[in-house]
């Protein structure tokens, strides 16, 4: 029924050729996605480091205010632009990008660690012969080799390893959404805006959109909240995480959760917190029978409070605390229900005794 | 109908050893279970199997020896079919020359409509080998996947993205990488249990595959792990210990409330 294509490896490489770190922004209808200025943020101080240009990358038909993108930090903007592009499709992409790769041939390329970048940067580091590292935490230049050190959590849970791409270019990596801060707008800063158009070939895909129905069920979206209230598997049992949710519905707070409490089934994926989760940062987290694993903390160490109550003295959880609590959560939770309720009370006969 | 799908054995409790000088992952190979994922993805491809007359499912599965057992519970779950690719030149490798060997053995099973493979590992949680055979096979890959419609010249699969789904249609051949609300996993049958027993399990090296041993293992992979270390985490703790009394809650409370936390 099919026949494939072998796709061709080209072996040598001239890596002095490379130069310039390039990031793949994104958009949705039109309209520049948060993590673009995200990803500028972490492109701006490799850039630097090297002593090089950065430049955004951008797939679509139209962009609106497309020179946010200066005003964050890049440097030039690689627009391939055609009504393709519009949608995420796989093809498309890869052929857009690679194309622009091979044109541009920059040292570095980093895209986030979305849906999207987790699924095009495989196919262009597969189609380049290129490292590709996933979910990064952090990406730094090695002052002596000047070679991309990626670093992300390993196997075993406490480990973090260190990566390079010694003789392969680009070096590439994704980086979790919303594990670095966008540079403030500077809106005198201004840039080299390049289009690029494509002929029709580089489109061509058995791939068809066919819609995007948005999803109406999660009602707590743990991204953007302020506080969260986070459980695992010492809550004991879904009776047990419902302690959970008590007090994220008393603080106004979104729900999370560690990988075991997922799987236990005592509450959704889309709650999972960690490095096969999301990635939150809280003005404050609050963790409830967990160890704090390093695949958990891959997802919240960067929340402004880090609060946590374990019955084990030791958990890895209470190094990442600003305040902990050694204790079992069945009697320190109940306690701290109480103490929120009366404080809320008294907030309100506080209100209430000022408008009076 | 042929469809693949891809098993991985990957340990069953988190605590994995590495090698610290090469950074390599040492698999000792007790205590192994199939990826969840990789479950979900073969539930699929028998489920669709046993709605059409005329699908044969094959399991492929990377790792040593020892992985055939993977396969074996493939069959049992109702697959037909089972391929191990296995030999020492394939350690170390990273997805890249994963992707090439998992190509190469696609190959070797002869026409392909459909791949079906997990979102990613457990064990190394990358969720880049799926795509990149497909690029290596030159098929489109779709990513993220919570449903599949078999049509007969195409699949309609709907992808979990951020904020919503997408639904995209795709001519055969393709591959697809699954989540796990796609389905509940299923479980061995009898028939299935016998049939694992007298199916045997094709073998290859890189050699049988048609790939230079440069390709895979160590040489083959572009990334290399240059340091494992545990990383520093540490803030100051104000560390309380539960007494029975409302102490240490009131502290808590007080230090929230410094923090305009609440
Ligand atoms: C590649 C990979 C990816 C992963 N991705 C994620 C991820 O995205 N998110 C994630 O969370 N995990 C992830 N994990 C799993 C992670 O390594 C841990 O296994 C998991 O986070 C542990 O969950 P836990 O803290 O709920 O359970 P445990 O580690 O079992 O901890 C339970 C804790 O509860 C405490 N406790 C028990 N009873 C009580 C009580 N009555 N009162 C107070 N404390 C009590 C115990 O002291 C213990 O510290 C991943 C693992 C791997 C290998």
């Amino acid at each position: 029924m099919s026949t494939y294509v072998n796709a061709s490896v080209k072996k040598e490489h001239d890596l002095s050729q490379y130069k310039g770190v390039c990031v793949l922004g994104e958009q949705k209808d039109g309209q520049l996605l948060p993590v673009t200025f995200e990803l500028i943020a972490r492109g701006r101080t490799l850039a630097d480091d090297l002593g090089c240009k950065l430049s955004c990358i951008l797939l679509g038909d139209e962009i609106q205010e497309i020179e946010q993108v200066f005003h964050r930090g890049a440097d030039r903007i690689l627009f391939v632009k055609a009504p393709e592009l519009q949608n995420f499709l796989p093809r498309p992409y890869q052929n857009a990008i690679v194309k622009l790769i091979q044109e541009e041939k920059p040292e570095i390329v980093i895209a986030a660690a979305t849906t999207t970048g987790r699924t095009v940067m495989p196919l262009v580091a597969a189609k380049l012969n290129a490292g590709l590292t996933a979910d990064c935490t952090s990406l730094t230049i090695d002052p002596d080799t000047k070679l991309l050190l990626q670093t992300r959590p390993a196997i075993g849970g406490n480990i973090m390893a260190t990566i390079k791409t010694p003789q392969h270019r680009p070096q590439m990596a994704t980086v979790r959404p919303r594990s670095s801060k966008p540079l403030p707008l500077d809106c005198n800063r201004t840039g080299e805006l390049i289009i690029k158009e494509y002929e029709n070939a580089t489109f061509l895909t058995p791939e068809k959109f066919l819609e995007f129905i948005k999803d109406t069920t999660q009602t707590v979206s743990i991204e953007d909240a302020e506080i969260i209230v986070s459980g695992g598997k010492g809550m004991k049992n879904a009776e047990g995480f419902k302690m959970v949710e008590q007090l994220a519905d008393l603080l106004g707070a979104g729900v999370g959760a560690t990988r075991d409490a997922v799987e236990l089934g005592w509450t959704t994926y889309p709650h999972q917190i960690g490095l096969s989760g999301k990635t939150v940062a809280p003005k404050l987290y609050i963790a409830l029978g967990l160890s704090g694993k390093i695949a958990h903390l891959a997802g919240m160490q960067t929340s402004e409070v880090i609060i946590a109550v374990n019955k084990d003295p030791d958990a890895q959880i209470f190094k990442v605390a600003d305040f902990a609590i050694v204790g079992d959560v069945f009697e320190v939770v109940p306690m701290m229900i109480q103490a929120i309720k009366q404080h809320k009370e008294k907030a309100k006969a506080e209100t209430c005794a000022l408008s009076s | 109908m042929h469809i693949v799908v891809f098993v991985k054995q990957v340990p069953g409790t988190d605590n994995v050893k590495m090698d610290p000088e090469t950074g390599v992952m040492i698999r000792t190979g007790k205590d192994v279970i199939i990826n969840p994922l990789d479950e979900n993805a073969l539930t699929e491809a028998i489920k669709i199997k046993n709605s059409r007359s005329d699908v044969k499912v094959t399991a492929i599965s990377m790792g040593p020896p020892s992985a055939e057992r993977a396969l074996k519970e493939a069959i049992a779950m109702g697959a037909d079919a089972g391929i191990l690719v296995s030999g020492r030149e394939f350690a170390g490798s990273d997805t890249i020359a994963t992707g090439k060997a998992l190509a190469a053995a696609v190959r070797k099973a002869g026409d392909v409509d459909l791949i079906i493979c997990g979102e990613r590992a457990t064990d190394g949680e990358t969720g880049q080998t799926a795509v990149m055979v497909a690029n290596y096979l030159g098929i489109p890959g779709e990513t993220y996947v919570s449903s599949i419609e078999v049509k007969d010249s195409s699949v309609i699969v709907k992808r979990t993205v951020e904020r919503g789904f997408e639904r995209v249609e795709i001519a055969y051949p393709v591959l697809v990488s699954v989540n796990k609300d796609i389905n509940e996993i299923g479980m061995p049958t009898l028939k299935g249990k016998l049939k694992a027993k007298t199916v045997p399990i094709a073998s290859y090296d890189a050699s049988g595959l048609g790939i230079d041993s440069t390709e895979v293992g160590l040489n083959g992979s572009p990334t290399r792990v240059v340091k494992v270390f545990s990383p520093k985490l540490s803030r100051d703790t104000i560390m309380k210990r539960a007494d029975g009394t409302t102490q240490p809650v009131e502290e808590l409370m007080s230090f929230l409330i410094s923090k305009e936390c609440i």
